[in-house]
Parts: structure tokens; C-alpha cells; sequence
């Protein structure tokens, strides 16, 4: 269990070297997105129309923050991670279109984006679910928002971020999942146990 | 005595509710955390812990998801200030999203909008109860999405009894994985009728982690079942370890012969309740927390 720290525009070569069960730290700019963000963004993509902000070597975040607004400036005041399979059916392609390197979310993620992550050269990490104030102590600034007719949680949120972490690499660029090593475990020993509640 | 107290009890509880976690849920974590065995587990513990004190600290929301607003009320037929309770509540509801503040999240499914303020058809959600008394008592119990999905109901077979049962809630626990935001607290009901099992099953969640099931029978089971919950190794978070739940809360009612109804509410570990009893004369006690 190594740890890192990252900066954005992070490297195909920063993130290949990283292995499931590291834990990361990130700096620079972050980007959430939810579901509705997700699908709005590949329609554009799909009509060859521009993002309205570079992802690139970024920090994507599967995340609906609580925001304030003081003045004329945004201010986050919670925003922990939501879960992410929510977000499986359109993270491939995301990766893929839009070159992101670290996504981070909850809960973990499935075959396809594992499969995307190693070919196209990005992680999956985990933030742990429900820390919204411990996330929100790592965002020193709301750089600017976009697609705020979607909603504040569905809005892209840029993010200026300092250590934003611990994160665990859940699934790395080797086609490892950390969650379903869990899952298969689990599985494993589901019959010993209903054994023992006597209801095999 | 004036509907003013109740709207500004209501404000205070959805405050202390979604930035103070309770004494008891707080050393039931920190309980997890001394004896987590697995290293990302404990990480995963201390970010936990990290994040409820800073939350308290800072007086800002342990979870960006504050939940669906939902409130709990125990009438008390002689409570002088009984007209306009719900009202109340509203205007509770939309002084604390917007001072808190909370995350707007009541969405109308037909418009496929969010209202903005957290109200909307039925939201907040009352819970009502009335009994022989001149008190209220309010209790905010504003619940999070990622552990409402994993919530689950079933119409059993009669004839498995308490073993359908047991292989449902593990079950359950088990295909909700990391999604619900281990460790949980796994409120179980049996009996009743479909709405009766889920409707005991959430309020199971209530009972503070540091008090047992005054029924023997289901303090035994509340136990066998926690204990094959954490034989798992689903672990905080979903990513391995010794505690996947913190504790397992049961209740049950009486079933129709043909029926066996089992619900299972899932609830994160940021259980966040906050209760108080307004008083007759006006005076209020806070139940949950200590308010200076």
C-alpha cells in the first residue's frame, strides 16, 4: 500500500504505475459530474462539440456538492462522494472522449469502465462516502460553474484542490477491481455462513 | 404558547441532525475504528471520524446528501399549539436549506425537477403518532439516497419462518455491497402488512445503538444476525473488512396468516437523528443532543 501524490494535468505514466489498494492524494483542478453532467457532456461529444471545460489529465468527481454563495463567489460547504454506478454506463466513453485520469466516486464501478481504465490509462478511486466536510477542507476554491440549469448537484463544479484525499485506488490500469476482489470473497464464503444461520 | 417554538425546534433539529452526529452512533464508530483489522477499513474509520468532528466543529453537514427531509411526531392530544404543526414544519424545512444550509433534493418525478428547497408534494414527510399527553416530540430523521437504494421488502413465504428471514437481510446486505455506505445500521420488521414492515423497519433506526432490544428474542437474533453481517468481510465502505454493520435493529408486528413481510432499511453511518420534546408551557428539551 504505496502512497502518491498527484497533480493535475496528471500523466498516462503517473497513473499506470498506481495499483488497487494505494492510497492517493490529488492537487489542481477537479471536476464533478453526475449523471445528468455525464450524459449532456458525451451528447456534445458525440455532436463534436467542445466541453466548456478541459478534462484532460483532470480529477473527474462523482459528486453532488452542498454550495453557498457569498456575494458574487461560490463557496462548497460539503461534498462527499456519490455512489458511482450510477455513473457506469456512461464512464467508458467519458474516459475515452475526454481523457480524464483519476475518477474519483463511492461504492466502485464495473467490467466496462475496468476495461476502459486500462485501456485508455486512468483509475478509479474512492473517496470515503459520506466525508463531506473532510472534502470539503481539501477545495480551496470553486473555480467556476457550468451547467447550473441542470441543478446545483448535477452542475459541473470546477474545483481548485489541495491534498483532496485519502483516496484508495479501487480499480488501477492492470484490470484490477478492487471491489469485486471484495465481492469474489464475499461470494466465497456465503455458504458458511448461511451454514451457520441454518439456512443453507 | 405559539406555533413559532415548533418552527424554530424544527429548524434547530434539522441543524444538529445533519451537523452533530449522535454520542451513541459516534462511539459506535469510534468502537469500529480501534478494532477494524483491515488497513483500508481503519482509513476509511478515521476518515469517518475526522469528518464528524470537523463537521461538528465548523457547524457544517457531516454529508453533502441531507437527505429526504423526514420527520417523526409524537402529538400529545392536550399539546396547546396543535394547528399549523405541519406548516411548521415547512417553513422549517426552507430556513434550514437555505441557512445551513442543505442540499435542495426534493425532485417532482412527473416535471423531472427539483423543487429548490426541499419541500414539495408530501415532503417533508410526517410520520404522526398521537397519544394521551400535552407534549410533542419531534424527531428529524433526514435520510440519505445512497442508503435508501439499498432498502428492500419481501413478501416471504410463511412457511420459511424466521430462517426466510435471515437469509433475506443477509441477502440484502450483502447485494447492497459498499453502495449504502458501510458500516450500517440494518433496521429489520417482520409482520404487519407491506407499508407496516418498512414503515417499523426505518423506525427501528431510531433506537439509539447503546440500548438493546428489550425483546430477548430479538436481542438474540439482532446479535446472530449482526455477527453473520460481519462475517461477510464486506467492510467500511464496501472495500473489505471486519465491521460491514454497526448494529442490527429489529421490530415486528403481528402478519396476516398468508403473509410474511419482511423490510430491511438500510441506514448509513451517518445516522442523523435529532429529537425534542416541546412542552406545554413552551419550554423545550433537547433528547439527542446536548444544546447549551
Amino acid at each position: 500500500m504505496a502512497v502518491y501524490k498527484l497533480r493535475t494535468p496528471i500523466s498516462e505514466e503517473e497513473v499506470r504505475r498506481l495499483k488497487v489498494g494505494d492510497v492517493l492524494y490529488v492537487s489542481g483542478t477537479m471536476v464533478t459530474a453526475r449523471d445528468a453532467a455525464h450524459r449532456r457532456a458525451l451528447e456534445l461529444a458525440r455532436k463534436g462539440e467542445k466541453l466548456p471545460v478541459d478534462l484532460e489529465g483532470a480529477v473527474l468527481y462523482h459528486c453532488g456538492p452542498v454550495v453557498r454563495k457569498v456575494g458574487e463567489r461560490w463557496e462548497v460547504v460539503a461534498a462527499g462522494p456519490t455512489t458511482s454506478t450510477r455513473m457506469e454506463m456512461f464512464e467508458a466513453d467519458f474516459i475515452r472522449a475526454f481523457g480524464v485520469r483519476v475518477v474519483v466516486g463511492k461504492g466502485g464501478m464495473g467490467a466496462k469502465t475496468t476495461e476502459a481504465c486500462r485501456e485508455f490509462g486512468a483509475v478509479y478511486a474512492a473517496f470515503t462516502g459520506g466525508c463531506g466536510a473532510l472534502a470539503a477542507k481539501a477545495m480551496k476554491r470553486v473555480v467556476r460553474v457550468e451547467w447550473l440549469d441542470l441543478g446545483i448537484p448535477e452542475a459541473l463544479w470546477v474545483l481548485e484542490v489541495e491534498d483532496f484525499g485519502p483516496l484508495v485506488v479501487a480499480i488501477d490500469t492492470h484490470g484490477n477491481n478492487l471491489y469485486e476482489e471484495v465481492k469474489r470473497a464475499v461470494e466465497d464464503k456465503k455458504a458458511k455462513i448461511y451454514e451457520r444461520l441454518g439456512i443453507s | 404558547m405559539s406555533i413559532k417554538v415548533v418552527e424554530e425546534t424544527a429548524y434547530k433539529l434539522l441543524k444538529l441532525a445533519v451537523t452533530v452526529l449522535p454520542r451513541d452512533v459516534r462511539t459506535a464508530l469510534e468502537e469500529a475504528y480501534r478494532t477494524e483489522t483491515s488497513d483500508i477499513g481503519r482509513a476509511q474509520l478515521e476518515a469517518i471520524l475526522e469528518d464528524v468532528r470537523l463537521a461538528e466543529e465548523q457547524s457544517r453537514p457531516i454529508c453533502q446528501d441531507t437527505g429526504t427531509i423526514i420527520f417523526y411526531a409524537k402529538l400529545g392530544a392536550d399539546f396547546p399549539a396543535r394547528k399549523g404543526i405541519y406548516e411548521a414544519l415547512v417553513r422549517a424545512t426552507r430556513k434550514a436549506t437555505k441557512e445551513v444550509p442543505l442540499r435542495p433534493n426534493a425532485v417532482d418525478p412527473l416535471a423531472e425537477r427539483n423543487t429548490g428547497d426541499n419541500t414539495g408534494r408530501y415532503i417533508p414527510y410526517v410520520h404522526w403518532e398521537l397519544f394521551d399527553g400535552d407534549y410533542l416530540e419531534l424527531t428529524a430523521f433526514p435520510k440519505g439516497g445512497g442508503s435508501e437504494n439499498t432498502c428492500r421488502l419481501g413478501m416471504l413465504s410463511p412457511g420459511l419462518g424466521l430462517r426466510g428471514l435471515k437469509k433475506f437481510v443477509l441477502d440484502t446486505v450483502i447485494e447492497a455491497g459498499g453502495k449504502p455506505c458501510p458500516p450500517i445500521i440494518v433496521g429489520v420488521a417482520v409482520g404487519g402488512g407491506s407499508d407496516m414492515a418498512m414503515e417499523l423497519a426505518k423506525k427501528a433506526l431510531l433506537r439509539p445503538l447503546d440500548q438493546p432490544n428489550p425483546v430477548p428474542e430479538l436481542a438474540r437474533l439482532e446479535e446472530e444476525l449482526l455477527s453473520a453481517i460481519n462475517e461477510t468481510g464486506i467492510g467500511p465502505m464496501g472495500l473489505g473488512g471486519r465491521w460491514t454493520a454497526l448494529r442490527v435493529h429489529i421490530d415486528y408486528a403481528c402478519r396476516h396468516p398468508a403473509s410474511y413481510p419482511v423490510a430491511v432499511a438500510t441506514q448509513c453511518w451517518a445516522a442523523r437523528r435529532a429529537a425534542a420534546r416541546i412542552y406545554a408551557d413552551g419550554s423545550v428539551e433537547f433528547l439527542t443532543h446536548e444544546v447549551g
